[in-house]
């Protein structure tokens, strides 16, 4: 079974997966090794990361040395394509037209979605992340904890490949011994961070990526992972000497030809294909999840964007896995007699409770990195090493005035040169002229690689405001109703970024930098807009509770019980971790589920 | 309107600024664009948001460049006075920084169309300001010269009255020469960069850097 166009499909399917992303590779990965008949439906066109990719070209040999456009919101090498904030005929809408209500929506329309374009930056959610209600008296518990989720995080980790170092912080997980890849050396700005952030209370540690830092050990991890399964244990094998280990050069958004990064066709789908047990068919637009007179779903309407027909996929269980908010409106838009406000939403609950990463940064100059020797410290193609949150004394005893954290991550050192690398240098040499000629070229080889910055990514607890419906008059080019965002920060956020500002301003004053920019009065202005870190989830979030939460533990709807949700929309809040390695461990701990009431014959 | 009969009731040292600031004004605004021919409209179409990443674009391969003759003869050699050529690095103008420049005020996106009149008015502000001062075109004056119009108008906050227009395009034109000039590979050598090649190993830094901030 391969990738197919719609005169291809076959009648009926045990699974149809609307996403191609972490959340759908991942589910897809998990049924088919074990013999699952699985339909998945990607939105964009195919996309080869072995020959699609622009590892190695530098700015000059693109348009407008590669600066984002409308086109490449990311810029011309960012591997994104058909992708964006805005998409022609696909726009939504915010309800308010206040600046702090906004909602930015980013769509990544291709073949392994959002997985292509990732710093890869793959923490896990610790206890405590998994039970704010109980701890700080906000948000909601989920109805797992940690320990119900870090066997999959193994398995994810294993499975991907994650570089890192158990560290023994407390709710930043250590992963179990031997699962991790070898956390590589720091970079000079780090350590200099490292070193002096001491003075301030910060700890820095090597990050977690999912970058291969050797290859996979492809003679014992696949038994670990398929037990009992010679036939998947074979491909996943094949699949893990397939991909090279990182060769320390070129930037992780950019993609990565050689499969040393993670990307969900690399790892989840080529595999999955290599089962015979994988249709995927992209440029398909999915409009409405059917259902049948018993409250089951049956499949999935879709617009075929290639003959612009609608067409129709059957299958014994439906996921969603189409980003969290495409999720929502999937299920918003499939409307019935049993379920007049949308599908599995008789809690009201759909939609509700959209949050993201609370995020500021700030940077500096560091007068220390000036007249650096030169050397090369492109390194894995991303960070290597974060400030992890350790506040939690403060947290319990109240001090903060928010719940949760937050983790900073670095941009520094001496990166490929881009159209903005000389930004502020006048200033660095005390001019406050615009220097030109030699003086310039000798001042741009001395304050090259001297910034460095920090961006903070927060916990977001759920609140009422923040959530999204169905825009009431406006339809995409397919003529699906489109989404309405509403957008509200509350006093907790607002208080953790100006503890961000604060304490990244410390930080790098502690290493002896200038910091450009002067403390914002407006908290406003420092934060960045709900949805923009890209890590919005929520929208059908899990619970103990069918009248408070659209699904149970096992991202299983509380309403129908043949539909499962495999991205962020499950979430009941936004921890201070990065979200996707977590998409993957639920993603492959609903698949066991699913699988199991497959077999008990219960869907 | 102000009229000669106010002059008089003015100091006169103030009169007489008054009246340079004025006609510098009346020069950097009627200058500029060439007449509303249909000359400065952008005709190309963006490349879309599905273009071959992987492959090598030069300016003009996606749309049409503006720039007249005239008009890049003074282009390079103003890329050439903010990034001359030395002994180890070309200038701006031999590793094609001009070029791109032209690309970028030709480009069909909103966020370069502000830059497109800056330059195309700044170009000719050099180039009439090097007729007033020196009797030639921009391209066509010494070294000396070129950097004297240069140095006048490098400092947005000390720039004269008659130079404070031309100050934010000179700002802007440097920005686009110096990004433009260390994104190629000469310009990337120029300032240190020595990445973008792939190894077996990362081994951190060396120990000179290392030292060099006080870490060993």
């Amino acid at each position: 079974m391969p990738v197919i166009t719609a005169a291809k499909l076959q009648e009926s399917y045990d699974v149809i997966i609307v996403g191609s992303g972490a959340g759908g590779g991942q589910t897809a990965y998990t049924l088919t090794m074990e013999g699952v008949k699985v339909l998945v439906l990607e939105a964009g066109r195919s996309f080869d990361p072995a020959s699609e990719v622009a590892m190695f070209q530098l700015p000059s040999q693109a348009p407008l040395r590669g600066v984002g456009t409308p086109d490449k919101q990311y810029g011309f090498h960012d591997c994104s394509i058909n992708s964006g904030w805005d998409i022609p005929g696909e726009p939504y809408t915010n309800a308010s037209p206040e600046p702090e209500n906004q909602f930015r929506w980013w769509r990544q329309r291709m073949m392994g979605g959002r997985t292509n374009h990732w710093g890869r930056i793959s923490l896990r959610n610790g206890p405590y992340d998994f039970k704010p209600r109980t701890r700080l008296g906000a948000g909601f518990d989920w109805p797992i904890g940690y320990e119900d989720v870090a066997p999959y995080y193994d398995k994810v980790e294993m499975l991907i490949g994650v570089f890192g170092a158990n560290e023994g912080l407390e709710n930043s997980p250590d992963s179990s011994p031997g699962v991790l890849l070898p956390a590589p050396k720091l970079r000079v700005g780090e350590l200099y961070a490292q070193k002096h952030g001491r003075k301030v209370g910060a700890h820095i540690v090597s990050t977690h990526r999912a970058v291969l830092t050797r290859p996979l050990d492809a003679e014992t991890l696949p038994a670990k992972l398929h037990p009992n399964n010679g036939k998947a244990q074979r491909i996943l094998a094949d699949n893990m000497r397939m991909r090279a280990q990182c060769f320390w050069a070129t930037d992780c958004h950019r993609g990565c030809s050689i499969g040393a990064n993670y990307d969900s066709q690399t790892v989840h789908l080529r595999p999955a294909l290599a089962t015979g047990n994988l249709d995927i068919l992209p440029n398909t637009m999915a409009r409405e999840v059917t259902m049948d007179q018993q409250g089951k779903a049956t499949g999935i309407t879709f617009m075929d964007k290639t003959t612009g027909r609608e067409g129709h996929a059957s299958g014994r269980v439906v996921v969603l896995a189409a980003s969290s908010q495409e999720s929502v409106r999937l299920l918003l838009n499939s409307k019935s007699g049993a379920f007049p406000n949308g599908l599995a939403n008789s809690s009201g609950k759909v939609g509700k409770y959209i949050t993201d990463s609370v995020s500021s940064s700030l940077g500096a100059h560091i007068p220390a990195f000036e007249g650096m020797p030169i050397h090369n410290e492109d390194g894995a193609g991303g960070p290597h090493a974060y400030v992890p949150w350790t506040m939690h004394d403060q947290n319990r005893k109240g001090e903060l005035g928010f719940p949760g954290g937050y983790h900073l991550e670095f941009t520094s050192g001496r990166q490929m040169p881009s159209l903005t690398t000389l930004n502020g240098i006048d200033g660095f040499a005390g001019s406050n002229g615009v220097v030109f000629g030699k003086q310039l070229k000798e001042n741009a080889q001395r304050f090259y690689g001297c910034n460095l910055g920090f961006g903070a990514q927060g916990t977001m607890l759920p609140n009422d405001g923040s959530f999204c419906e169905l825009d009431p008059m406006l339809k995409d080019q397919w003529g699906i109703p489109v989404l309405r965002f509403h957008w509200k920060w509350t006093d907790f956020e607002f208080n953790q970024v100006r503890h961000h500002q604060q304490r990244i301003r410390e930080l790098l004053e502690a290493m002896g930098g200038k910091v450009s920019r002067k403390a914002d009065a407006d908290v406003l202005k420092s934060m960045r807009p709900g949805g923009s870190v890209i890590h919005e989830v929520g929208g059908a979030i899990m619970g103990d509770d069918p009248g408070k939460s659209v699904t149970n533990q096992w991202s299983q709807a509380w309403d129908v019980k043949n539909l499962f949700l495999a991205d962020g929309a499950p979430f009941a809040s936004t921890a201070d971790k990065n979200p996707t390695l977590t998409i993957m461990a639920l993603a492959w701990r609903m698949a066991d589920h699913l699988m199991d009431e497959l077999k008990k014959g219960n869907l | 309107m102000n009229t000669p009969d106010h002059l008089p009731r003015m100091d006169r040292r103030l009169a007489i600024q008054w009246m340079l600031s004025a006609a510098a004004t009346l020069r950097v605004s009627n200058l500029g664009l060439p007449a509303a021919d249909g000359d400065t409209a952008i005709k190309g179409k963006g490349y879309g948001p599905d273009p071959s990443m992987v492959k090598f674009y030069q300016p003009g391969d996606v749309w049409p460049l503006t720039l007249t003759e005239p008009q890049r003869h003074t282009a390079r050699a103003l890329c050439d006075v903010i990034m001359p050529a030395d002994e180890t690095s070309p200038s701006a103008s031999m590793v094609g920084v001009p070029d791109f420049i032209d690309e970028w005020i030709s480009a069909p996106y909103p966020a370069q169309a502000g830059d497109r009149r800056i330059v195309l008015e700044g170009l000719k502000w050099m180039d009439d300001e090097a007729r007033r001062r020196f009797r030639a075109g921009f391209a066509d004056l010494t070294h000396e010269q070129q950097t004297a119009i240069c140095d006048d108008i490098s400092n947005p906050v000390k720039a004269k009255p008659e130079h404070k227009k031309a100050a934010p395009f000179f700002k802007r034109y440097r920005d686009l020469t110096a990004g433009g000039y260390y994104t190629t590979p000469e310009g990337m050598k120029a300032i240190g960069y020595v990445g973008n090649m792939p190894a077996g190993t990362f081994e951190g830094p060396p120990m000179e850097a290392l030292r060099h901030v006080g870490l060993v």
